[in-house]
């Protein structure tokens, strides 16, 4: 099977991927100068408190900070055993957050999942919205339906997120009587998953999947509706009218099929822009996402903590390209079929 | 009997201009070939679109009727007042349509048997079993030797005339009254074309159908058409039955069409031969090997021979034609011939700038040898459309050559660029225009004066005339003929149509699959040709003359894979028979 063979091939890449996507994270993270713990050092000895500086540096150790930071590298993606044995990534052991003093597992696991129920959300509003839109500008282009959808879409792309959250929010809350802030309500925080829990967490989903996806689905609406207008003149368009099909079926089968690959294809490059973009969102929405996490971790410069959030995304988005490639072997037989002998 | 499609004063506008199909009138009995015959916008394929009412969407129909025939007994329906419904029933059912792009006019991305069966899907009430046998049936009545892999394969797994075959069965399989072909084999070999008119002709007769056959070559009408409407500018010129016109047209334009066809002359011209070959380029031994990368890392890579073995020369003020079909490797040869492509090893390709002047090898240039090389070298392209800037100004695309070789002053440009448009025809006015303001021809023109304007000795030509309308063909090759003779060029000249060659070569090189079949002077060559492909080529050649049809039997015999071909010429993979001298001049790729 070509198909199963491309999908283990484009995994095996992905993970390859992955590893490269490591280093650059790991360099990049490393490049201001100091850590977070020579900078608590230097704070402390600065104002002469001595006892903290002993915890310190026994973090230090504790986290092979003082090793060269190729060995650095090695021990936190667990390739080479540290001072606890092969204990890193590949472990599950995703190191300690020193601005929280928390196992960075613990302060991250929840949030893991909330990112991916939003973004998810978003990229599923995304292309509900923008797919029929699309196809309507397209199929009624230069008519009123076409011009006032367009209109919607560039103000959408135009209206800054966190405004649009604020505003949605106050009129939200004072008309639908929906919830401001956070994932769900307090008293379910913690608590096992059940059917209210659910029902809370839908509730509080309306307004951020809305904001977060209202410009995606404003430019892939866009790109549909061009894409598609450019099948519209070719001329298997005018094979199959010759037919007889009918214009709506007609559409549906042929030019809309060929139009969605661009459509499929950029899955892949959606989720990073949701994620990155979607930080101030989830700040001024109150969203329990990984993003502002990723936010206090960077300035603080808290080394494991900032690189998990970075390869959390980078792991998304990765997998949300291999996603798109996949779909599109499945959807064309040009790429399926390529190499077929004639 | 009555008329099965009758269309009566039609008119066609674009917004408020001047209608462009003006008033036309024409009919088609059932079961005849009607041939509607005029050159680009003549108006022609909007008027058979309008039969179907499949027209761009900003075109308005500002008058006129279609009357379709009623079936079984039915009153006749005028189709411009039919409603949409109604429309699709007719569409693929009683009137189909082939188009001129076999490459485009299939969806890429659904399967060869989808989308034909789809025509019985949308039409008859038949089952999925009696569906596929049907489509099956028609395939193997098309000309495909597999049937059930045709069904399964995709568009882009076939060859230009296969697509074309697909084509046609689509159209055929719901057994339509009216065939509407629009330019069915202007995108195809000659070869190719010359099976694919045989093939709806016999289907034609089988199943008892009219065709109205859209074209700009009275050489296939000759072949094709009962009847005759000769268009010119959205209004019709001349009709009548096809023998009549053929043989002795009333029109003006029709004459004047007839005059342009490019013909193999029926009787050997005369061209004086020098004993001494002064040649400005001479290819020896050159080859051309592509590797194409596998599918997948594991897949072994596949290498395309290209070009195999080529030793030919291009005499000083004379044209070598090289001709072949898609894919024999023509314009590998002509890249090479410019030094824009580098031969394999083992291969020498040499240039004599002047008479006795040491010869460079266009294998190994230099920096400084190349650019001296270009301006001695240049190439008129195929098509005028693209290969035109439409963001600059005639102007700066004649001085542009002048300008990357650091030739003249700014003034000095201008005047030279002056010159030249008016050695191709043009006048000094058209300076400050853009392209989009040209017509095809003129802007062959223009892309022949940039050609001209470092004062090239050697010209390649690559198919310089295919993208035109036969009439102003003839122009542009009397054009690179005169220029030619007056200014002692010599062109290497790249053409898939013999007729064209005929009247401008003082050498021809057939190739097919990268080799040179056969290689002689035109009067050799076109009237004792030896080797069965060449047969084929000038067999396949439609003439605008009715006692004259194409015999698909010498075509058959020659285009087919070389493995096919008489035993004296046949080969197969890479073990091929030798170029063999027959006459003065003449060689052929035979076993002796």
């Amino acid at each position: 099977m070509g198909l199963l063979r491309f999908a283990v091939f484009r995994f095996l890449t992905m993970l390859a991927t992955l590893v490269v996507v490591s280093v650059f994270i790991f360099l990049i993270i490393n490049l201001p100068p100091g850590d977070y713990l020579s900078n608590q050092i230097n704070e402390l000895r600065a104002t002469g408190q001595s006892n903290g500086i002993a915890k310190a540096e026994f973090l230090r150790q504790e986290y092979s900070l003082d090793q060269p930071m190729w060995r650095q590298y090695m021990i936190w993606m667990g390739f080479m055993p540290g001072p606890h044995g092969l204990a890193g990534m590949l472990q599950g052991e995703f190191g300690w957050s020193f601005e929280f003093d928390k196992p960075v597992a613990d302060l991250v696991g929840g949030a893991l999942w909330m990112t991916i129920l939003v973004n998810l959300a978003a990229v599923v509003f995304i292309y509900a919205v923008a797919l029929p839109l699309g196809v309507i500008a397209a199929a009624r282009s230069k008519t009123w339906i076409d011009y006032t959808s367009a209109l919607v879409g560039y103000l959408g792309l135009a209206t800054p997120n966190f405004l649009l959250a604020l505003i949605l929010f106050y009129y939200g809350n004072r008309y639908l009587n929906l919830p401001i802030g956070g994932l769900m309500d307090p008293q379910y925080e913690g608590q096992p998953m059940s059917f209210d829990k659910m029902k809370s967490v839908l509730i509080h989903l309306i307004i951020p999947t809305f904001v977060i996806g209202t410009s995606g689905a404003a430019a892939m609406m866009q790109r549909l509706r061009a894409n598609l207008l450019d099948e519209l003149g070719k001329p298997y368009v005018e094979t199959a009218r010759a037919k007889g099909m009918r214009e709506s079926s007609m559409l549906v089968k042929y030019p809309l099929r060929v139009a969605f690959n661009p459509f499929v294809a950029d899955i892949g490059t959606l989720i990073p822009s949701l994620v990155s973009g979607s930080v101030l969102v989830s700040v001024v929405l109150g969203l329990q996402t990984i993003g502002p996490l990723l936010l206090t971790a960077l300035k603080s410069q808290d080394l494991f903590l900032s690189a998990f959030v970075l390869m959390f995304v980078a792991l998304l988005t990765l997998i949300g390209t291999l996603v798109s490639d996949l779909l599109l072997a499945l959807l064309d037989p040009r790429i399926r079929f390529g190499g077929r002998n004639k | 009997m009555t008329a099965l499609l009758k269309v009566e004063n039609l008119t066609i506008g674009f917004g408020g201009a001047e209608p462009v199909v003006d008033d036309v009138s024409f009919a088609v009995e059932p079961g005849e070939t009607l041939a509607l015959v005029g050159e680009s916008g003549s108006g022609k394929t909007l008027s058979c679109r309008a039969a179907l009412r499949i027209l761009p969407a900003a075109a308005q129909l500002r008058s006129g009727k279609v009357l379709l025939a009623g079936s079984n007994g039915d009153p006749e329906q005028d189709l411009m007042a039919t409603s949409e419904r109604q429309m699709c029933k007719i569409r693929g059912e009683r009137v189909s349509m082939i188009f001129q792009e076999p490459m485009r006019s299939l969806s890429p991305l659904h399967r060869i048997g989808n989308q034909v069966t789809e025509v019985l899907r949308l039409h008859k009430a038949m089952g999925r079993a009696e569906q596929l046998k049907r489509v099956l049936a028609m395939f193997d009545r098309v000309g495909f030797k597999d049937p059930e892999r045709i069904y399964e394969s995709y568009p882009f797994e076939l060859s230009g005339g296969m697509r074309q075959r697909a084509m046609i069965a689509m159209a055929m399989v719901g057994r339509p009254e009216l065939l509407i072909a629009d330019e069915p084999t202007t995108a195809l070999d000659v070869t190719t074309q010359a099976q694919v008119l045989g093939l709806i002709k016999d289907l034609q007769k089988e199943y008892g159908m009219a065709v109205v056959l859209v074209t700009h070559d009275l050489g296939v009408v000759a072949n094709m058409a009962d009847s005759v409407v000769v268009m010119n500018r959205g209004r019709v010129m001349e009709s009548g039955p096809a023998p009549l016109i053929l043989s002795d047209p009333q029109h003006g334009y029709t004459r004047d069409l007839m005059a342009a066809a490019p013909e193999i002359p029926a009787t050997p011209m005369d061209k004086s031969k020098d004993s001494e070959r002064d040649l400005i380029l001479e290819m020896k031994e050159v080859s051309k090997t592509f590797v194409l990368k596998g599918s997948s890392a594991w897949k072994p890579k596949t290498v395309v021979h290209a070009v195999r073995g080529i030793e030919f020369g291009v005499e000083r003020g004379k044209t070598l034609a090289v001709v072949g079909e898609s894919g024999s490797g023509k314009t590998t040869c002509a890249r090479m011939a410019l030094g824009a492509e580098r031969a394999d090893p083992g291969a020498s390709i040499l240039f004599r700038a002047e008479t006795g002047a040491d010869p460079i090898n266009l294998q190994d240039l230099g920096r400084a040898e190349r650019l001296a090389f270009q301006r001695k070298a240049q190439m008129v392209f195929q098509d005028p459309y693209s290969t035109l800037n439409p963001r600059m100004r005639v102007k700066d695309a004649l001085c542009e050559p002048m300008e990357i070789h650091g030739v003249g002053s700014a003034s000095d440009r201008v005047d030279r660029a002056i010159e030249m448009l008016r050695w191709v025809g043009l006048s000094e006015n058209m300076l400050t225009r853009y392209p989009h303001a040209f017509s095809g021809g003129q802007r062959q023109r223009l892309s022949i004066a940039r050609a001209l304007m470092l004062g090239p000795t050697f010209l390649v030509c690559d198919e310089p005339t295919s993208a035109l309308d036969v009439s102003v063909q003839e122009q542009v090759l009397q054009l690179l003929e005169e220029i030619r003779d007056r200014l002692k060029l010599s062109y290497l000249f790249i053409s898939h149509d013999l007729a064209v060659v005929a009247r401008i070569a003082d050498e021809v090189a057939v190739m097919r699959s990268g080799l040179v079949v056969e290689q002689g002077p035109p009067d050799q060559l076109f009237y004792n040709p030896q080797h069965p492909y060449t047969k084929a080529l000038i067999a396949a050649q439609p003439e605008p003359d009715i006692n004259r049809p194409i015999n698909l039997k010498i075509v058959a015999q020659g285009a087919g894979e070389p493995s096919s071909w008489p035993e004296a010429f046949r080969f197969d993979g890479l073990a091929v028979p030798p170029l063999t001298q027959t006459g003065p001049g003449h060689k052929v790729r035979c076993h002796v």
